[in-house]
């Protein structure tokens, strides 16, 4: 019998970046919070310390500051025709667990999608016609515009510091600046950070190609920074460990490093570590969420009411969330009917590893440092003589040189012996990579369901993902490759590795940990989970939080755009805690 | 503030991998030699001596600068497959085991630890009966030649995959070489050295535009700026 807690207004499962948002601004609204969170509570000191944190082997490679699958993983297949099998540890992607979620070891790349993302389908089909989408496709508008988000993705960079270079503020294109991207209200927060030996680089040989580079949007600070809640951040050091570590310098926007501050002293906010929650409860009509059930560090089943419940776990655990929970109509692929596991998503890339003789000390960079070009992005070139739908940036990003993960050797460099020994001492210092970074569009063949036969540590059913590239995802990401070696191969004295994506989407090499889709978002109950506020059709006080509402993941990284639909959502969440109800109807 | 009912921090610090030589070890084995003791974390002494060899091999001593098994490669896998990670104490190990395909990933119930046990000793039968000698004892030819046959599955290892143990032991062999010498392995910074990395260093800002430059500042380690991080001694090289 679970032993029963007092309630709270607000529940919120999990306690990353967007729990924290939504923390921040329904404490502000007057509401008493509560964030379970499954993993340790952590914070820069002492976690993320200087002394310690800069370990790649135990971070990086043993991935210590990851979820570990031990407890929870999913099983993984590429098409219903395989048995999926548990992913037994970690690789394609890396969920964090712990206070400040994946927001603690991301690289800062914070993005806003472009315009055109919102509205994807109807854009398609308006320029090219209905039948240039593929029909197994699952292609979906997002019900919410560009133009209803500025304002929230601006929220969401001041809170961050970002520093950058805007290329259209209000309409007017800046020099220097991306020259695709959506009008902006103003400019970044924070100029650009310094350029390392790679960008610049890159940056000289994509303008000789005809490209217009820009310095990538960078949650590291360029300078000091005071954010709008009075939280201080420090100028970047560029010491290179960024992603899969905690920055030990108020540099990397984090939870920690921007809401907690303030979020912690309030007295209507509380939360609880180590407790991971397995079901989302609902009264006897099944429209109504009563709070949440969780097993704490010692095993007991503990019930938490709640007036509303807002799941802010990644993406695929707040899906798994709403399966094991029975709530919402399961996916089924064959009938192409069904929310709750729809429309997963991922994203593919490549790279052009580019050898040449400069010294360019790779160990100097930033989780954010890198010169991109955005020429092949959405649909910001003609798609009619490519017969694909979606695209990509191209950028070179000098996130660190750190020696085990991050060296690049020739193709043909021999794998051992005293043959490798002499290319790692050629080429660390002088060997850089480009990068493609291209969007997945959603099919009726990728999908989340719950496994048959694996369960979790307490008892459940993992996850089942069944995942695989499919050839508009192929032909877009070679193409895109191709213009990233045009690049490489316009960088002086250059011989260059083209790594293209090749054969079916594999689950043992790190690729991102960009999984998006299984409670889309939109306009359509019949297509999407929850409506364009990210509040459930069905159940009206439970809301879904994170990538899990992208309906197709475009090709940019996507923490940026999960912030503004974050601080969008939790204006909607203040108007409905005024006036409880549906804010669609249905 | 509002942690309730306790933070319950230090479950933070159980499974971590803890650098050897903060945590153990009396390993006995002494600087820049190739002696082995038998106060290994886990390896026997016939394991430990493939160990040594092979290494040697994958990652020779030559003009450039020390190999793997002069720059304490044994005895940072010695402590590895020692503890949690020898253990796979993060993975998920639930049954069934059923074979997948190459893009599920790995599927064996070994432990990184149980794959050496198991693997080493099919490599010594192995050779034991081509050669008439265990690994350690071949001539250098002959070693490369058993660890292409590995690396191209041609060993056979039992129901282990000769590739499956050659890429674990090549990954953890450079792991060894280019972590930090906090872990027992790049003594000296041998790894580190060879490349051109100068350590966890905090802040370049003044250095990041100095395009071209070679960076001036001496190796670090997480453990200070010892030569020598002599596991069971954390400092005292300073």
């Amino acid at each position: 019998m679970a032993r029963r807690m007092p309630p709270v207004n607000v529940v919120l499962v999990g306690f990353g970046w967007t729990a924290s948002i939504i923390a921040q601004e329904l404490t502000d609204a007057g509401a008493q919070v509560l964030a379970l969170e499954r993993g340790a509570w952590r914070d820069t000191v002492p976690d993320f310390a200087t002394d310690h944190i800069q370990d790649e082997l135990r971070y990086a490679v043993r991935k210590q500051i990851f979820e570990a699958p031990e407890r929870e993983t999913l099983t993984f297949r590429n098409n219903a025709g395989q048995t999926a099998l548990p992913m037994r540890h970690l690789g394609s992607f890396l969920p964090a667990a712990g206070v400040g979620g994946a927001g603690v070891h991301w690289n800062g790349q914070c993005w806003r999608f472009l315009p055109q993302d919102f509205v994807v389908r109807s854009h398609t089909e308006q320029r090219y016609g209905k039948s240039f989408i593929p029909q197994d496709m699952n292609l979906q508008d997002w019900g919410v515009t560009y133009e209803e988000l500025e304002p929230h993705y601006d929220s969401f960079e001041y809170l961050c510091g970002i520093s950058g270079l805007a290329g259209n503020v209000k309409g007017q294109l800046i020099e220097g600046g991306n020259p695709f991207e959506g009008p902006r209200q103003r400019g970044y927060p924070l100029p650009p950070l310094e350029r390392s030996a790679s960008t610049v680089l890159f940056d000289k040989a994509a303008r000789a190609v005809g490209f217009k580079p820009f310095p990538c949007p960078a949650a590291n600070a360029s300078r000091p920074y005071r954010n709008p809640l009075g939280v201080q951040m420090g100028q970047c050091t560029y010491c290179g460990y960024c992603e899969w570590f905690g920055c030990g310098n108020y540099s990397k926007a984090s939870p920690q490093t921007t809401i907690l501050p303030v979020l912690l002293k309030k007295d209507n906010f509380r939360f609880r570590t180590h407790c991971n929650v397995t079901r989302v409860n609902t009264d006897s009509t099944g429209r109504r969420a009563t709070g949440v059930t969780y097993v704490d560090v010692d095993g007991n089943q503990i019930e938490q009411p709640a007036d509303m419940v807002v799941l802010c776990a990644f993406a695929q655990h707040n899906v798994h969330l709403l399966l094991l929970s029975k709530i919402g109509q399961p996916y089924d692929p064959a009938a192409n009917s069904g929310v709750v596991g729809r429309n997963y998503a991922y994203q593919i890339t490549s790279a052009v590893d580019v050898f040449q003789k400069e010294r360019l000390n790779p160990f100097m960079g930033a989780g954010a440092l890198g010169q991109a070009i955005d020429e092949f992005n959405g649909d910001n070139f003609d798609h009619g003589p490519h017969g694909f739908i979606g695209g990509g940036y191209v950028a070179l990003w000098n996130t660190g040189g750190r020696p085990i993960l991050q060296h690049y050797l020739p193709e043909h460099a021999p794998k051992w012996g005293a043959g490798w020994k002499q290319a790692m001492h050629e080429h660390y210092l002088t060997a850089c990579s480009i990068a493609t970074h291209g969007s997945v569009m959603s099919y009726r063949s990728s999908y989340l369901d719950l496994d048959p036969t694996w369960r979790d540590a307490y008892g459940n059913p993992l996850l089942r993902l069944t995942f695989d590239f499919q050839p508009n995802e192929h032909r877009m990401s070679d193409f895109l490759t191709g213009q990233a070696a045009k690049i490489g191969r316009a960088i002086p004295g250059a011989s260059v590795h083209v790594r293209k994506r090749q054969g079916p989407y594999s689950i043992v090499p790190y690729q991102t940990t960009h999984n998006t889709g299984g409670a889309a978002m939109g306009s359509d109950p019949r297509t999407s989970f929850v409506n364009r506020y990210l509040q459930s059709w069905g159940v009206p006080n439970l809301w879904v939080m994170g990538s899990a509402v992208f309906p197709q993941n475009p090709g940019y990284n996507p923490t940026g755009t999960i912030g503004a639909l974050t601080y969008w959502s939790a204006q909607a969440m203040k108007r409905y805690l005024k006036n409880p109800g549906a804010l669609v109807p249905t | 503030m509002g942690h309730d009912p306790a933070r319950r921090e230090f479950l933070r610090l159980v499974g971590t991998a803890v650098p050897a030589s903060m945590a153990l070890c009396a390993c006995g084995r002494t600087q820049g030699g190739t002696e082995h003791a038998s106060s290994s974390a886990f390896l026997a002494p016939e394991e430990m001596e493939f160990v040594s060899a092979a290494v040697a091999r994958l990652i020779p001593s030559d003009a450039l600068g020390p190999g793997a098994d002069q720059a304490g490669v044994p005895t940072f896998i010695d402590l590895q497959l020692a503890g949690p990670y020898g253990r796979a104490e993060r993975w998920y190990m639930q049954g069934p085991w059923p074979r997948g395909v190459d893009t599920q990933g790995y599927q064996l119930r070994y432990t990184p630890a149980q794959i050496y046990r198991q693997a080493i000793a099919g490599i010594d039968a192995h050779c034991r009966k081509q050669y008439q000698q265990p690994f350690a004892k071949l001539k250098a030819e002959q070693q490369d030649a058993v660890l292409h046959a590995l690396e191209d599955g041609k060993v056979d290892l039992g129901e282990l995959p000769a590739k499956t143990f050659f890429q674990l032991f090549w990954q953890n062999t450079q792991e060894g070489y280019l972590a930090d010498p906090a872990y027992g392995g790049n003594r000296d910074f041998a790894g580190w050295k060879l490349i051109g990395f100068p350590g966890p260093r905090y802040n370049y800002v003044r250095e990041i535009r100095q395009y071209g430059q070679p960076y001036q500042q001496p190796f670090v380690s997480l453990i200070g700026r010892a030569p020598t991080a002599a596991p069971g001694h954390p400092r005292s090289a300073t």
